[in-house]
C-alpha cells in the first residue's frame, strides 16, 4: 500500500492535472475573467475525490498553483473541516507547494460556503467550490431552457420567485446561495455562501473564480467587480447572521456558527471564520 | 465542546486505517487475489470495467478488491485512475461481424448464418442455490465443439438488404465524452457513450420502463452477440491500421416497429447497445433506451416518458456523478443550516406577531 502509494505520487504531474488539461481549464478560466459572471461549460475531469465534494473547485486551483504559491483551503469557514483537510492534503502531495491557515498569508484560497472575514488583496485567488453552477435551475430544470434564458437577459423568473416569497412570507426566503447580479448582465449563484457573505463579493481586490466539476462549468467574478444582490426597491436586501457576538472572540461582525451545548437548550455562538476567530483573541 | 470539530486529520488517518483492517476481513481467512476475482467473479468485473469506461480486467479487480467489493467505487476508482491516463488516438470502428462469437442469440429469426450459439448463460438455468459451491475444490468440465470459422453476419445486415428496417447509420468521427463538455441536445454517437458508460440499474429501470409502456418502442432483439473482437488502430507512419488488441464484447442490436410518421414510411427501426465483456442485462438496457431517444430525429411524438427524455437521462445516468453529489450532504453544512435557523426563527416570530395583532 505504502509503496504503492509512493509510486503513484511521483509520477503524476504538478498539482496532479497534466499540462494539456491545465492549459483547457486556464483558457475556460480567461473566459470566464472576459465575461464576468457567465458560466462557462468546460471538459471536467474525473478527479480522484467523489464528484459534489469540491471536484470544481479542485480543477481551478490545479490549473491556478504554481510552486511559489501559499495555499489555504477551508469548508465553513474552518480549515480543520475534514474535507479542508482532506483538499489541503491532496494538494500537499501532489504539488508540495506551502500551506497556511493564514488569510493573509495565503496566495490561492479554496472555499466552501464561505468568503473569509478578513479583506482579501489583489495579490490573492479565491477559488469556490460550486455544487449547481445554475441560479435559474430550481425554477427551471432544463440546461437547454435556462441557457437561452441568460442569452436574452430574461430573468423575469427569478423576480416573480423572490416577489411570491415576499408575498407569502413578508421576506424574501433564501437565506444561502442568494442570487447576485454582476457588472449589470449575468444573474449568478454564488455557490451556497450565506447571504451575509454576499456584499464581500461586491467590489473585491480578489479575483474570484467558480468551480462546478460534475456540472462541468467555470465562471469568475474578476477583482473590483460590480456584483448586487437582487432584491426590490421596497425589500432591499439585508446581510444577516445570528444576533450575538461570538463567545470565543467577542466580535459583534463576523458570521456565526451556532453550536449546541447540552440536551437543554444550552448553545453557544462561535466564529465560523477559524483563523479570524483566532486573531480576534 | 467546540472542539470536537476540530483534529479533523487525526480522524481522517484513523478512519483510513481503519477502513483497510475492514477491507482484509477475518486474518484467519485467506487472502482474496485479484486474479482470483478477475477469474471467478468476471461479471462483476465486466461491469466495473464498462461503467469504468477502461479495459483491463486486472485493474477492474483490483478495484473490486480495494473497494471491498462495492461496485460503483470500484468503478470510481477506475475512472479516477484513466483519467490520468494519456490519449494516442481512437481505433477504428470494431468489425464485430468478425467476432469469435461464444454466445449468439437472435429472438427474431428461428435460424440464420452463423447459427444459435447459447454459449455460458444463466438463462434457463433453475435458480436453486447450489450448496455443493461451499465445499471448495470443485473443476466443472463442459463438452468441447471446434470453432467455426466463418463470418457471422448481422441480422439487421439481412433486414437492411430487403429495405425492411431503417437503413444504416453512417459514421464519422464522434464527440469525446471525456475531453468536451456536454451540450445538448446530443447525437446519437455521444448518447451511447453516455448511456454506455451509465449505471446498469438507472439503465435497467428506465428501460423496463419502456416496455411498460413510458414510450413504449415494441422491441425485439434481432440479435444479441457476445465475443472477442480484435482492435485496430491507424498509425499515420504506416498508412494502414494494425491490431492493438483483443478484447471481448456484448452487442445488442433491436429491432423495433415503427408504423411510420410524418417523415419516415412503416419500417422497422434500430436500437443499439455494446458494452465491455459479457453484460446482456446492460447491452439490452442500453439497446432500448438508445432506440427510446430517438424519438424526435424518426419523427415520433415525444409521450412525456422519462427514457425518451435525453437531457433527463443523460444528466442522472452516470453513478460516480450521481453517487458523488448524493454523498456528498454528509459534508458539513453548518453555515448555511445556520443561515437557515435564522430565516426560520424569523418568518415564525414575524407569524407569531401578526397573529397576535
Amino acid at each position: 500500500m505504502t509503496s504503492a502509494m509512493t509510486l503513484a505520487e511521483t509520477s503524476f504531474n504538478f498539482a496532479y492535472l497534466d499540462e494539456d488539461t491545465k492549459r483547457m481549464i486556464r483558457r475556460a478560466i480567461l473566459k470566464a475573467v472576459a465575461v464576468p459572471g457567465y458560466q462557462v461549460p468546460f471538459a471536467s475531469r474525473e478527479m480522484p475525490m467523489p464528484y459534489g465534494w469540491g471536484t470544481g473547485g479542485v480543477q481551478v486551483t490545479a490549473a491556478c498553483l504554481m510552486p511559489e504559491d501559499v495555499l489555504k483551503v477551508i469548508d465553513q469557514g474552518a480549515d480543520d473541516t475534514t474535507n479542508a483537510v482532506s483538499i489541503r492534503k491532496f494538494f500537499q502531495r501532489t504539488s508540495g507547494v506551502a500551506v497556511t491557515e493564514r488569510t493573509a498569508e495565503a496566495s490561492v484560497i479554496q472555499t466552501r460556503h464561505r468568503i473569509p472575514e478578513a479583506a482579501l488583496t489583489e495579490d490573492q485567488i479565491l477559488v469556490y467550490q460550486v455544487p449547481i453552477p445554475e441560479p435559474l435551475r430550481f425554477l427551471e430544470p432544463r440546461e437547454t431552457e435556462t441557457r437561452k434564458m441568460h442569452e436574452l437577459e430574461e430573468y423575469g423568473l427569478m423576480h416573480v420567485k423572490l416577489y411570491e416569497d415576499i408575498a407569502r412570507h413578508g421576506t424574501i426566503a433564501t437565506a444561502y446561495a442568494y442570487p447576485v447580479k454582476v457588472e449589470g448582465r449575468y444573474v449568478m449563484d454564488p455557490s451556497p455562501i450565506p447571504k451575509f457573505d454576499n456584499p464581500k463579493l461586491s467590489g473585491n481586490a480578489a479575483l474570484q473564480l467558480f468551480g462546478a466539476g460534475r456540472e462541468a462549468r467555470i465562471y469568475a467574478v474578476p477583482p473590483h467587480t460590480q456584483v448586487v444582490s437582487l432584491d426590490f426597491d421596497d425589500h432591499p436586501f439585508v446581510a444577516s447572521k445570528a444576533d450575538h457576538a461570538c463567545d470565543i472572540c467577542g466580535s459583534a461582525t463576523s458570521y456565526l456558527d451556532e453550536v449546541i451545548t447540552d440536551d437543554k437548550g444550552g448553545r453557544m455562538f462561535v466564529c465560523s471564520d477559524t483563523d479570524y476567530c483566532r486573531g480576534g483573541q | 465542546m467546540y472542539v470536537a470539530v476540530k483534529g479533523g486529520e487525526r480522524a481522517i488517518d484513523a478512519a483510513h486505517a481503519w477502513l483497510a483492517c475492514e477491507r482484509r476481513g477475518d486474518p484467519g481467512v485467506s487472502e482474496l487475489s485479484v486474479a482470483q476475482i478477475r477469474e471467478q467473479l468476471t461479471l462483476a468485473v465486466n461491469r466495473v470495467m464498462t461503467e469504468g469506461a477502461l479495459y483491463d480486467p486486472d485493474l477492474a479487480a483490483l478495484a473490486i478488491k480495494q473497494a471491498r467489493g462495492d461496485l460503483i467505487e470500484a468503478i470510481f476508482l477506475l475512472r479516477a485512475y484513466r483519467t490520468t491516463l494519456p490519449r494516442f488516438g481512437s481505433s477504428v470502428p470494431l468489425d464485430t461481424e468478425a467476432m469469435e462469437v461464444t454466445r449468439r442469440v437472435s429472438a427474431t429469426f428461428k435460424d440464420l448464418p452463423g447459427g444459435q450459439v447459447l454459449g455460458p448463460t444463466f438463462d434457463y438455468t433453475h435458480r436453486l442455490l447450489d450448496f455443493t459451491l461451499m465445499a471448495e475444490g470443485e473443476l466443472p468440465t463442459a463438452p468441447t465443439a471446434p470453432i467455426r470459422d466463418e463470418k457471422v453476419p448481422h441480422v439487421m445486415a439481412l433486414l437492411d438488404r430487403d429495405g425492411l428496417i431503417e437503413a444504416a447509420p453512417q459514421g464519422g468521427q464522434p464527440i469525446d465524452m471525456t475531453r468536451t463538455p456536454m451540450e445538448y441536445p446530443a447525437d446519437r454517437a455521444l448518447r451511447l457513450q453516455a448511456i454506455g458508460r451509465g449505471d446498469e440499474g438507472f439503465l435497467l429501470g428506465l428501460a423496463y420502463s419502456t416496455q411498460r409502456g413510458y414510450g413504449r418502442t415494441h422491441a425485439f432483439v434481432g440479435e444479441l452477440r457476445i465475443g472477442a473482437v480484435t482492435v485496430e488502430m491507424e498509425v499515420p507512419e504506416l498508412g494502414f491500421a494494425i491490431e492493438i488488441g483483443e478484447i471481448e464484447v456484448s452487442e445488442c442490436e433491436t429491432v423495433n416497429q415503427f408504423k411510420g410518421s410524418k417523415t419516415e414510411p412503416p419500417q422497422f427501426t434500430r436500437g443499439y447497445g455494446l458494452v465491455f465483456g459479457q453484460n446482456e442485462r446492460k447491452a439490452l438496457s442500453v439497446s432500448l433506451v438508445d432506440r427510446a431517444l430517438r424519438w424526435e430525429e424518426l419523427g415520433e411524438d415525444f409521450a412525456g416518458a422519462p427514457a425518451q427524455d435525453e437531457e433527463f437521462v443523460l444528466s442522472h445516468c452516470d453513478n460516480v456523478q450521481a453517487t458523488g453529489f448524493l454523498e456528498h450532504i454528509k459534508l458539513p453544512h453548518y453555515v448555511d443550516f445556520q443561515a437557515e435557523l435564522e430565516l426560520i426563527r424569523r418568518l415564525r416570530r414575524n407569524a407569531h406577531q401578526e397573529a397576535a395583532e
